[in-house]
């Protein structure tokens, strides 16, 4: 079995004219899948949904398969409604990042369970496949004995999380806007100035986690370049790289090209090694 | 009697052994909440928690007095561990538990098929913070109740009660979760214990205190969460509510040490339909326990019986600002100064 190699949806807030060019770049490079639209923050409206579709269509005509992500937290009414839309475009697959979007999904034909809908066990994603699900992102913190325990029951197209740095959590709050003492609706879009987030330094001066609106990333760069061999033979069919500012069609490009991971010396590995995961393992 | 009123609301109450269940129920607890003594809870603490002899003996304290007992199966099994998990719901129908909750989608489903009678409330780490998430366990898996992640606000709670058939619960006091439950992997990142899979967040296994030249310093698995100058008052190192730098300002950088306390909300919850408050704190003593739900049992009979007109008393106030995390309480969510 091959890999295949996927783009996940951006979690930054890019500006439209950037966001544009980086998938114009994404077209033309060696990736299988592409997941597209804004799954952190409802406030982030650079690009109409509208304009999300038409990058859509773009990729698609590239050759990619093109999957709509929801927004994992969703708080009210105007979450919903974006939600919906998303689930009822009609044209492309639907990734479900939360059980309301499951719900709106169930019966549909195709669909893919996200990475935070926290399927741990074959018991969970047989429910799911049950409702029309056909793919599984394993959860952010899998280990190789979690994704090998669902597998080994329960056999799905498979992906996971392989490359870049890891959105660990979620809130309501808006770390960025707290940064800047602003109200979170206040916010003006200052993550705007943060194309890869905001550094947090310990006080000791160590990276440890990068601020991204209401999201909670990992400092370090989570890389299983180097593991593709494992993640095979546990089941993985697809390794899901997350987009950065720069650098990303590199990423992509040494997946291909079955290189390894080029910056192992500074990128850890240790959800898949059932250890913390800013570590690194072998 | 308040059950006959038109407009109740339970107080839901923690218990980490016999004697802190007790205690609640001593002092006005409706429901009682407690965990087994493995990882099938997200109170996966040394010395905590009920073996089968204890729990059993915990409901007969409890049903002898008309109260009921919830046991939290709220981790997330894997297939290697799955039998101590249905083994734990099993037992929950076995011995008369009034309740059971549950986060996980399969293990729902097993307690839906397999003890269609044993009541299930959807756990806060659920994460299920709309409407349509929460009729998705109600409409597949029977859920009666459901947690609220501590993330929205008193017009989200509305709306949600509004368009759901599930009882709405939703924390009141104790701990507080900045992120949503069930959606944070900041434990397991730093630390590898994860509250979803092990139930433990910050453990104190990975706890290290010290005194350095620069001040007393606190570390989780060696991560620096936060640093206190001689006197200054210090916090248990939960690895989000340390101080950090971020563009050249050292604060804190996502949430301060401080507690959940919604008394004086009471009247707006029992306004939107919210049917029951929780308290937080499992790992926390029997003197907690009694103190806290006596100051709740309290409030909500004064709430009930005052509705608009209710205000928090003084003495109540200053009986839970002495339980709070870092002497400091919020409103959390609900207040938002940060929206």
């Amino acid at each position: 079995m091959s890999m295949k190699v996927s783009l996940g949806p951006i979690q930054y807030y890019w500006p439209r004219d950037a966001v544009h060019a980086f998938y114009d770049s994404i077209a033309k490079a060696p990736v299988d899948i592409v997941y597209l639209g804004e799954v952190v923050c409802s406030r982030r409206h650079e690009l109409a949904f509208e304009e999300w579709l038409a990058i859509a269509e773009t990729l698609a005509a590239a050759g990619k398969e093109v999957v709509l992500s929801t927004q994992v937290l969703t708080e009210g009414e105007g979450d919903l409604k974006l939600v919906r839309r998303v689930v009822a475009n009609g044209r492309h697959r639907v990734e479900a990042n939360d059980m309301g979007a499951v719900r709106m999904l169930a019966g549909a034909k195709g669909w893919v369970a996200g990475p935070h809908l926290n399927v741990y066990n074959p018991e969970s994603l047989r429910i799911l496949l049950g409702l029309g699900a056909t793919r599984w992102v394993a959860p952010i913190e899998s280990s190789g004995d979690i994704v090998k325990g669902v597998l080994n029951e329960q056999p799905v197209e498979a992906e996971i999380f392989a490359y870049g740095r890891l959105p660990l959590a979620y809130s309501a709050r808006c770390f960025t806007a707290r940064r800047y003492n602003l109200q979170k609706e206040a916010c003006a879009w200052r993550c705007l100035e943060h194309p890869e987030g905001m550094e947090l330094k310990t006080r000791d001066g160590e990276p440890f986690l990068v601020l991204n609106g209401i999201q909670t990333q990992s400092a370090k760069v989570y890389s299983l370049l180097g593991e593709v061999d494992s993640l095979r033979e546990a089941g993985v069919g697809i390794l899901r790289v997350s987009p950065q500012s720069q650098g990303t069609v590199d990423i992509l490009r040494a997946l291909r090209d079955g290189k390894g991971d080029p910056e192992k010396n500074q990128t850890c590995n240790g959800f898949w090694h059932g250890k913390p995961g800013l570590e690194r393992a072998a | 009697m308040t059950e006959t009123l038109k407009f109740y609301m339970d107080l839901v109450c923690p218990a980490g052994s016999l004697p802190a269940l007790k205690a609640a129920i001593d002092h006005g607890a409706d429901w009682v909440y407690l965990g087994l003594k493995d990882a099938t809870n997200a109170r996966n603490f040394a010395g905590l928690n009920f073996d089968r002899a204890a729990l059993a003996e915990g409901l007969a304290y409890a049903h002898g007095r008309r109260k009921k007992v919830l046991l939290a199966l709220n981790t997330y099994p894997q297939a290697a561990s799955w039998g101590r998990w249905t083994a734990a719901v099993d037992l929950a129908a076995e011995l008369g538990v009034d309740a059971i909750i549950v986060a996980d989608l399969g293990l729902m489903d097993y307690a839906h098929r397999t003890h269609p009678g044993l009541q299930r409330h959807l756990s806060v780490q659920g994460s299920a913070t709309s409407h349509e998430a929460i009729n998705f366990y109600a409409e597949r898996f029977g859920v009666r109740r459901t947690v609220l992640p501590r993330v929205l606000s008193l017009a989200q709670i509305e709306q949600v009660v509004k368009n759901t058939p599930v009882e709405i619960e939703v924390f009141g006091f104790g701990g507080l979760c900045v992120m949503v439950e069930g959606r944070c992997m900041l434990s397991a990142w730093a630390c590898g214990d994860s509250p979803n899979t092990f139930g433990a967040c910050s453990p104190g296994r990975a706890v290290r205190w010290e005194e350095t030249p620069k001040g007393l310093e606190s570390r989780l698995n060696g991560v620096l969460i936060d640093r206190y100058a001689p006197g200054e008052r210090t916090a248990y190192p939960t690895l989000c509510k340390g101080r950090f730098e971020v563009e050249g300002e050292t604060y804190y950088a996502i949430e301060e040490p401080s507690s959940l306390n919604t008394i004086e909300m009471l009247p707006e919850f029992l306004r939107i339909g919210v049917k029951a408050v929780k308290i937080e704190g499992r790992q926390r003593s029997p003197a907690y326990v009694a103190q806290v739900t006596a100051i709740w049992r309290q409030a909500i009979d004064a709430a009930l019986a005052e509705r608009e007109r209710f205000a928090p008393r003084r003495e109540w106030v200053a009986g839970l600002d002495r339980h709070a995390e870092g002497s400091q309480h919020t409103l959390g969510a609900f207040s938002r100064p940060w929206k």
